[in-house]
């Protein structure tokens, strides 16, 4: 067994309390062999951040369904990179309309998987190669 | 199964339907129903059928209240029409509620905000980009003075989708009514207050379980003297089934929160039959049409049977399971919305063949945003056409007596006691919750049910299956964000034209009965929000009584 | 940047990022904990383990929240299982320390087992010294008790922490005898549930064959050599206090009476045993690709071709002679 592992963390920032899919997708990536660190419901950006940074992770995956994604990805995002740690990969997933997109990922975030999102779709995402930032 | 019917049934399969099999096999080797359960061929009369249809089925309005607990059910009143609504500031929702009753809504259905449900005020920085966004923001009275506006009291029954801080918002709403000149006596309504779902399903708790079950119990007793006519909770499998429980879990898990909330009231000195008769449930109505029918109806006999046998209920109101329903939002797809247009009708279906009391039908882009007004005029329509062109109001419990029907709740019933023996066998819901048995069975489904979706075994019109190549839809109800700001400045402005010294005291009223057990809360919580202190205010002096309650359980 | 400096300056992402590296099992590891080697020792090193559902991680949030009302650093190891079947594992321990995720002086860690060969204890060691090095004055590596490698793990501790609790039915059975062997103090955790005394009881009894007492008093007071036991519910907050000054107390006494001093000893021949086997196999390795050879080296012993000692005594003077022809 290879000693090298990709860690992620699948965090839910806000006050959003439904995890389904995020307990859905860390089983699943553990079922592909990730190493996943759930923190659970009501994280703050900055205890996502540190709770990243302390874990070492390769992505941050986020889920949030209640809207506020405009303000709170983009936050994790900056506060990873004023840590020095702008080269931990952001993806997110929850209830994203289309339109926000684009604004997420001007803003840094890597990639958004909405309803009907396959594990099939986030692990092609996560095992291509990526542009060193 | 009677002995001629059983020889025939068996000729039939050997001479009729093996050779067909064939030809022409099934389309596919096993059915299963939503839950994942087993569909047979062909349902036929089983046992006894005088004796086993006057015990288990019986008359509409009578002991168990399987075909419904009204005797006339839909033919003497409709189920209310509630759509479920709220965004943004209180403003735009009253506009919302003023233009679904002019379109023929019966009741009034609050959404609140997440700051809201979990007791911040808008300007806390934890409320940073969630103001306004799944329902409306609510600080202090004068926002429920707003969301009521020209809406009598006295007229309307109100559902408000609450539970944590249900105790606040009560009082508001009894507050509001009172500036309208409306007794409490006459206010007909719900509140949500189902913590215990909470802890489970959907993370809006605030308080441990303990002091969560005192303010609960606290609304159980003051109602029942001041506000009889209000149902003071409305124990919910909506969002369990949400989470991903199959449907008799989704019944099990709701009726064990009823009986932990039974036994809380009793403890609570309350004779069953004072509280009993306002209890109220909430149910998902899913995809599987039959299944749903059969999920209600054995629901309603199980809770009949435990307040009877296990409470000592007297009181035929105590005995009678009423409950509202909500179509599945987790069965909605983004791709191809109109889609879920068709989805919702048929679970609309589900519910009214089920006997529901109260109805929310989804619109049809709901997995992308909250609705636009035409979408959610279209779901009301729905609700309208079900009532009065489908004529399955005109007689009550129709499809009873169906083999198929019959054995689908004969089978969620025993599922459902299995279920509720194995909780009290952990020592009832508190502890079967702090185990993680619950949450547990919960995401076990959901796993099963996801994989089973991406592997293609369950079909999804429109995700696994018949998929295009669609525009995205335009044109999504997007909650303005200036809701932020302009709640702050109210909220300032409030502050700024209170008595200070008066709500500082209002707090230390409530702060001493909080620390004190005998003490009912809602007088304390009223003069508060009367005197305009602000949820978070009062939800912060809560929470360093009561501390908070933190998630344990993982995966 | 220089990780050595910066993980003695007590940067989290050079903390974090030499903790992978050991991780990883990459080449630049050694080195690195070689050269934090000389500011390690500072450390006290609390072993947290017990049946899942225990309420370990609850206890370890509340004790962190303790230590640092003294202005102490903690960090936190959390080992879990990873899964045999994918390789990959859910940490969710954290999730019940995380109020503690924004305070710069505290380092949580979660660790997967990860099928390390020689078991993940080596990895731990080496974490264990980069967070002693770090500054963090105590640490605590929580893990599931119940198997050998998990054994080792708490081998790696100071001190050693078994949270039971009640209503396990026959878990003391279950816990082997080695791991109650090794408990210095033991926890009854949500005591609070129906079962909690004869759960006492039954600890005691096991004990009986060992000193021990249970204690709850303000003060830690119980003789030199007796193992303490506490109650706790680390959900109501209650009796943590006295845990926290049990283990104060078991420190001092371990700590003057010289044992902890042979306990670390005892560890570091240990250690350097692990580190010698691993190094003398990757050698073999390098020459004989041992886990390529081992089916074939089975399938002709299946056949009885071959001779198990003969087989490999073979391949060592094989190997042997190759790196002296060197």
């Amino acid at each position: 067994m290879a000693a090298k592992k990709t860690r992620i963390l699948i965090a839910k920032p806000g006050l959003d309390g439904h995890d389904r899919g995020a307990k859905f997708i860390a089983r699943a990536l553990r079922d592909e062999g990730y190493e996943v660190i759930y923190t659970g419901i009501r994280q703050t950006p900055e205890a996502i951040v540190q709770t990243a940074i302390q874990e070492d992770v390769d992505f941050v995956g986020l889920s949030l369904l209640s809207g506020a994604h405009n303000e709170l990805f983009p936050r994790v995002v900056d506060l990873l990179a004023a840590s020095g740690a702008g080269d931990i990969v952001v993806f997110g997933g929850g209830i994203i309309p289309e339109q926000d997109i684009p604004f997420l990922k001007n803003k840094g975030v890597a990639a958004i998987f909405g309803p009907g999102t396959t594990t099939r779709q986030i692990i092609e995402f996560l095992e291509s190669p990526r542009e060193s930032s | 199964m009677p002995k001629e019917i059983r020889k025939q049934k068996e000729e039939w399969e050997r001479c009729i339907v093996e050779p067909l099999l064939g030809l022409h096999p099934e389309r596919m080797q096993t059915f299963i129903t939503g839950s994942d359960k087993p569909v047979e061929r062909l349902y036929l009369p089983e046992g006894n059928c005088e004796e086993e249809y006057l015990e288990k089925l019986g008359f509409p309005g009578r002991y168990p209240y399987t075909r419904g607990v009204q005797p006339t059910m839909y033919r003497g009143r409709l189920w209310t029409m509630r759509q479920y609504a709220g965004f943004g500031t209180a403003e735009e929702s009253n506009r919302r509620y003023r233009y679904l009753l002019e379109q023929g809504q019966t009741g009034l259905s609050v959404a609140f905000d997440l700051p809201t449900q979990i007791g911040y005020d808008s300007d806390d920085p934890r409320a940073e980009g969630e103001v306004g966004k799944v329902g409306v923001a609510i600080d202090t009275l004068r926002d429920v003075e707003i969301l009521f506006e020209a809406i009598p009291l006295d007229k309307i029954s109100t559902s408000m989708t609450i539970n944590a801080p249900a105790a606040i918002l009560l009082a508001m709403y009894i507050a509001v009514a009172e500036k309208q000149g409306v007794g409490k006596e006459k206010l007909r309504g719900t509140i949500q207050n189902d913590i215990l779902k909470e802890y489970v399903a959907r993370g809006t708790y605030i308080f441990p379980p303990e002091p969560s079950l005192r303010l609960i119990t606290d609304v159980f007793a003051y109602c029942s003297r001041e506000v009889p006519l209000w149902n003071t909770i409305s124990i919910s499998g909506y969002h369990i089934r949400e989470a991903g429980s199959d449907a008799s879990q989704e019944v099990a898990f709701t009726l064990a929160n009823g009986i932990e909330y039974v036994r809380a009231a009793i403890r609570a000195q309350l004779d069953v039959d004072e509280f009993a008769g306002r209890l109220s449930f909430f149910f998902n109505a899913h995809n599987d049409l039959l299944e749903e029918v059969a999920k209600f109806r054995a629901a309603r006999r199980i809770w009949a049977r435990i307040m009877k046998e296990r409470f000592q209920a007297t009181d035929p109101k105590s005995m009678m399971l009423r409950f509202h329903t909500q179509t599945g939002g987790s069965t909605l797809t983004a791709q191809q919305p109109d889609n879920n247009i068709v989805r919702v009708a048929i679970q609309a279906l589900a519910a009214v063949l089920g006997g529901t009391q109260s109805l929310h039908t989804n619109s049809r882009e709901e997995a992308l945003a909250l609705p636009a007004e035409e979408s959610v005029r279209l779901a009301l329509r729905t609700q309208q056409i079900l009532a009065f062109e489908s004529g399955v109001t005109s007689t009550v419990d129709p499809l009873a007596g169906s083999y198929y029907l019959e054995a689908l709740t004969d089978r969620i019933e025993l599922e459902v006691w299995q279920y509720i023996d194995r909780i009290e066998a952990l020592g009832g819901m508190i502890p079967s919750i702090l185990k993680g048995y619950v949450q547990k069975q919960i995401q076990e489904a959901a796993f099963r049910t996801q994989k089973d979706i991406e592997r293609g075994e369950r079909v999804v019109v429109g995700i696994n299956k018949f998929r295009m190549d669609e525009e995205k839809p335009q044109n999504l109800l997007r909650v303005d964000p200036a809701v932020h700001r302009l709640q702050i400045e109210k909220l300032s402005r409030v502050k700024e034209s209170r008595s200070a010294s008066r709500v500082r005291a209002a707090l230390e009223k409530l702060r001493e009965g909080a620390k004190q057990d005998g003490v009912n809360l809602l007088p304390p919580i009223l003069e508060a929000v009367k005197e305009y202190a602000t949820l978070g205010e009062i939800c912060q002096l809560l929470r360093e009584e009561f501390g908070e309650h933190r998630e344990t359980i993982v995966l | 940047m220089d990780l050595v400096t910066e993980v003695r300056r007590g940067n989290l992402r050079a903390i974090a990022r030499t903790i992978s590296l050991i991780e990883d099992l990459e080449p630049e590891a050694e080195g690195l904990v070689d050269a934090l080697y000389p500011y390690t020792g500072r450390s006290r090193i609390l072993g947290v383990t017990g049946s899942p559902g225990a309420g370990k991680s609850s206890l370890v949030d509340r004790l962190i929240t303790l230590e640092r009302q003294r202005g102490r650093k903690v960090a936190v190891i959390a080992v879990d299982p990873s899964s045999p079947f994918s390789g990959g594992a859910i940490l969710g321990d954290r999730l019940r320390m995380q109020t503690h995720a924004t305070d710069p002086g505290v380092f949580i860690r979660s660790m997967a087992s990860r099928g390390f060969l020689g078991g993940i204890a080596a990895a731990t060691g080496d974490v264990i010294k980069v967070l002693d090095a770090a500054g963090y004055q105590s640490i605590f590596i929580e893990t599931i008790g119940v198997g050998q490698t998990e054994i080792k793990i708490v081998e790696l501790s100071d001190i050693v922490l078994l949270v039971l609790m009640p209503g396990a039915g026959d878990e003391i059975q279950a816990m082997k005898a080695g791991v109650m062997e090794i408990g210095d103090i033991f926890v009854i955790n949500k005591k609070d549930l129906p079962g909690a005394d004869k759960l006492l009881a039954e600890v005691e009894y096991v004990l009986s064959f060992k000193n021990s007492v249970q204690t709850a008093g303000r003060e830690a007071e119980y003789p030199e050599g007796y193992n303490p036991i506490l109650m706790t519910s680390a959900v109501h907050e209650d009796g943590i206090e006295q845990l926290r000054e049990a283990i104060e107390c078991y420190a001092g006494q371990i700590e003057s009476s010289g044992k902890l001093a042979e306990k670390r000893r005892l560890r570091l021949e240990r250690e350097l045993l692990g580190i010698l086997n691993r190094k003398v196999h990757e050698l073999m390795d390098v020459h004989i690709e041992v886990s390529k050879q081992l089916p074939g080296w089975a399938e002709r012993l299946y056949r009885r071709d071959a001779l198990p000692y003969t087989l490999i005594n073979e391949q060592i003077r094989d190997f042997l002679k190759e790196r002296t022809g060197d």
